[in-house]
Parts: structure tokens; sequence; C-alpha cells
């Protein structure tokens, strides 16, 4: 094999390119790793785009991908106020499921557990899913008549669950307080072997980088200011900290920030933002490998690859755009901790922080059409919003570039509300939201 | 921890209380007059600002009455508390960093 031969070849080519691989680490480890070159560009926003998304977390990102991939859309901006992936996508708690009660919901999330099955390969970015499981616990005999519906209906609508007994519970979660003398009881649980967590930073940087690979701008510290409005009233473009682009288009992908772009705009959403909390322990060794939830507490944690122990629990419930939370939720959510895994009690955190999350009252998304012509909305996502980043960006693709709302998006059009068509997923993380 | 002032009982620890969502929205009548959209305005859309919020608190352990509050939603911090029938009252929206 010549020179010539090898630089012909397919994987030679696509290490060249900026394709991730075994082989390109090994090469760049021989090269003094000089070769790695930006994973997107740092573009200036141009005059005009077909789509403009506003909004640069993992909903807008991966709705921008999939225009580019799926419908060949390329002409696309993704204006973000901040910093990519500095939301909501960078606070959560990593957790990937699609648990819950109605048709609707599982159509939705069941298929973003599947799109996230493949998402490593497909963005050639490695998002670190690991299928972990994910461990509802009971604790009562009400909780478990809880649970046995919920199978039901999870098994009914195509979502693989078992429903196990205590021995079963204590073997999965050994550091779980399962005694006859716990504080919590354990009776039994439930558990969605294909639940578990990713890596939530590369999900927004994978999908950043594929889209930028397609033609995609993404524009950092580009804050929306205002609409530009038509004859007609309709959206064709937006004011913006850099000046006015024009689009085909306009998408919000906003999450906590949503109402305040709708007020622009001159409309009311249903959507309050609250803050949601979480925590991140001090390394350990391995003691916990599923995804665990406790619904007598609504706490629920995972341990990283890194060791630390990954917590959440319910919402601070009033409205805040604080993105910190308060301290006695977080007293009852580490207390809960403390009480249900005493070998835990004397672990020591590293960070809390705080996510402003967009809840609507029946607790489901809103995706599709706004009251204003040419301008769509994807939020509403509340506490469960990075779990489904492949769904929304596919479904809101679809829509922007079909002009039609795809089937599985459509119950959650904002309709809904006037039609009194909720879809009422309030108790779908066993969490009062 | 927020520190609420009750306007009958003082200040006391926020986990006293029971935020009860946005005040001043009035219940649009008669029934038979109001049409879908405006049921929709009424029961669903909130302004969720960000800035001063009017809301209504209930002081669940203490008097168990319920009263406004004007309390900023970037830093937390409580302006005024008044009583239910109280007119909304008009706050500056300012810098408030969190």
């Amino acid at each position: 094999m010549t020179a010539f031969d090898i630089y012909n070849t397919q994987l030679y080519r696509e290490a060249m390119a900026g394709h991730y691989s075994a082989w390109r680490i090994f090469r760049e480890a021989l090269r003094g790793q000089r070769g790695w070159s930006r994973a997107w560009r740092n573009p200036e926003p141009a005059s005009r785009y077909d789509v403009v998304i506003v909004g640069g977390g993992g909903h807008g990102l991966a709705t921008a991908y999939y225009l580019a991939r799926t419908h060949g859309i390329r002409r696309v901006a993704v204006l973000e106020r901040s910093w990519l992936g500095g939301g909501n996508t960078g606070r959560n708690t990593t957790v990937i499921r699609s648990n819950y009660y109605y048709p609707a919901s599982a159509a939705l999330y069941d298929m973003s557990v599947r799109l996230y099955e493949n998402l490593s390969k497909e963005l050639n970015y490695n998002i670190m899913f690991s299928q972990r499981g994910m461990l509802m616990v009971g604790h009562s005999r009400h909780d478990m008549d809880l649970i046995n519906r919920w199978a039901g209906a999870m098994q009914i609508n195509g979502v693989a669950c078992e429903v196990l007994n205590r021995a079963t519970v204590a073997r999965l979660a050994p550091a779980l307080d399962c005694s006859p003398r716990a504080r919590y009881p354990v009776e039994g649980g439930l558990i969605q072997r294909r639940g578990g967590t990713a890596r939530h930073d590369a999900v927004a940087w994978g999908y950043a980088r594929a889209a930028d690979a397609l033609g995609v701008d993404i524009i950092q510290g580009c804050e929306v200011t205002g609409f530009l409005r038509g004859p007609g009233g309709e959206v064709v473009g937006v004011e913006t900290s850099r000046g006015r682009i024009m689009a085909g288009k306009v998408q919000l992908a906003a999450a906590g920030n949503t109402s305040a772009l709708a007020g622009l705009a001159g409309f009311r959403l249903p959507l309050t933002s609250y803050a949601l909390q979480a925590f991140v322990s001090e390394p350990i060794k391995p003691v916990l490998d599923t995804v665990i939830l406790s619904l007598a507490t609504g706490v629920y944690l995972s341990q990283s690859d890194k060791g630390g122990l990954v917590i959440g629990g319910g919402l601070d419930l009033y409205p805040s755009f604080a993105q910190r939370g308060n301290l006695p939720v977080a007293r009852s959510v580490l207390g809960a901790v403390a009480e249900q895994f005493p070998s835990l009690g004397r672990v020591r955190l590293l960070r809390q922080w705080a996510g402003t999350v967009d809840v609507s009252p029946d607790s489901s998304p809103i995706l599709g059409e706004s009251p204003v012509p040419g301008l769509y909305l994807n939020c509403g996502w509340g506490t469960g919003g990075f779990k489904a980043i492949p769904v929304g960006g596919t479904l809101m693709a679809h829509h922007l570039a079909t002009g039609e709302p795809h089937p599985i998006a459509r119950p959650f059009g904002l309709d809904r509300f006037a039609r009194g068509a909720l879809i009422d997923e309030a108790a779908a993380s066993g969490i009062a939201h | 921890m927020l520190l609420i002032e009750c306007p009958w009982c003082g200040p006391r620890d926020e986990h006293e209380f029971r935020y009860g969502g946005e005040t001043h929205i009035a219940r649009p009548g008669p029934p038979e007059a109001v049409d879908d959209a405006e049921w929709t305005r009424y029961l669903f859309e909130r302004g969720n600002p960000c800035g001063i919020h009017l809301e209504r608190w209930h002081h669940g352990f203490g008097c168990q009455r319920w009263f406004n509050v004007a309390r900023d939603t970037r830093s937390h911090r409580i302006h005024a508390t008044y009583a239910m029938t109280d007119p909304p009252r008009a706050m500056p929206n300012g810098e408030d960093t969190p």
C-alpha cells in the first residue's frame, strides 16, 4: 500500500474531515494533538435565513440539525443569548426515560429514547447514553397500587417495564435502606430498563457540531430583543443585539424565558417559570448503578461515571428566574437522601444549582404554531426537557419544513387548552410539580 | 429562605406559607357570555414576568389567611405584602440581579 492509497481510504478522509474515531485519537497522539480543529464555527449572523431558532440549548440545536439533515433546509441560524447549552441543557440531572401514563406522552417520550439509543453513532459524538435502568421505589400499599396502575398503562402503550418486589429492589440498590425499620420502608418498585442517563453537555455539543457541519450558523452572544412583522402581522424576522435578521420562520426554544419572548410578540402563554434544583456530591466509589426515584420523597439520584452522586427533587414552588434554588427545598431533598441511603448521609456536596423550567398547566410540552403566523413554539417541557431533546428537534423540524405538525406532536399543540384536551402528566415523574 | 411579612402575623419563615399563583386575575362573567378563548385566558394564560410578580400566598401554619405579595422573580426580594382585596401595587421593575 502506497501513501497515495492510504490517502484515498475512507478512514483517512474521514479523519481529515473532522470525523471522531479511535484511529483519529491514535493519529493525534502521534502528532502531538496538533490536528484537532474547533467543533463548530463562530460565524457572524447573515442578513437572512430560512429558519431562525431562538435558544441554543438542546432543543434548538436538535431542531436545526434535523432541519438540515432530514429536510435539507440548511440556511438555519440558532441564536443564543449567552453560551451554547448554558441553560437547562447544562443544568439537568441527565435522566432519560419514557415511563409516562398517557398514550400521547408514551409515543412522544419513547420516540426520544429510541433516538437517544442511536445518537452517539448518528452524531459521531459520544453522548455516553447508559441504559442503566430507571427504578421507581414504592413505600406503601398505596404506592404499589400506583405502580401497578402505572405499569399497566406503560405496557398497554408498548413501553417495557417490570414490577419488582422488595427483595429485587434491595438487590438492585444495596445502598437503599430496605429494612423493616426504615423511615420509608420499601414495598417494591417499578423499573424501565431502557431508561438511564447521558452526558448532557455532550448532547448539546454533538448536535451543535453535527448541525454546524451541515451549514447551520450557531450564533452565541446574540439576544433577541424584538420581532419584525410583515404586512399581515406575520413574523418575518428578529431584532437582535447583533442587528436585524430576516427569517422565513422563527421558532422559540427558550425554556424558562419563552414567556418573555412571547410578550415581545404580543401574546401570553400558559407557562410559569420555576427553579428546579440539582446537586452533585464529591466523587465516591461505585455505590449505585441505576437511576433511583422514591415515590415517598420525590428524590431521585444516580451516580456519574466520575463517581459523583447526581441528586434532584421537586420544584421550588414559586416562580423564579434566579437560577438558584432555595434552602427549604434543598433541605428536604438532601434530608431524604440521608434518611433513605444511610451510608450516604456523610457524603459532602460539591455543587448545587438550579435551572429555570417552564411548567405548563398539564405538565406536558407545547409544540407547534403560536397565535402569531410565522412564529413556532417548542416550550413547556418543564422539568423534563433533556430527555426529549431528540424528539423535540425531530418533531419541530418536521413542522417547520412541511408546515404540518408531525402526528406525534399534534396532541401537544397550544390549541389543546382552549379545547380542554389536556394531557395531564403532573404525576408522571412521581414528584409533586 | 424567604422571610415573608404576613399582614396579620408579621415576619415568618417561608415554610409556614404556600404559594398560590398569580393574583388580581378577575373571573370573567356571566359564564354564558364568555367564549372559549376568554376562558382559556382566565384559566391558563399567565404573565410569568422576569421581574416584579404580584402573587397570592397562604399562611397555612399561622393565621390561615390569604394575602398578596409583590416579589421580584429575579432576586426573590419581597417589595410589599398587602391585603387580598387591596388594588394591585404599581412597582418599579428596575434592575434587580440575583
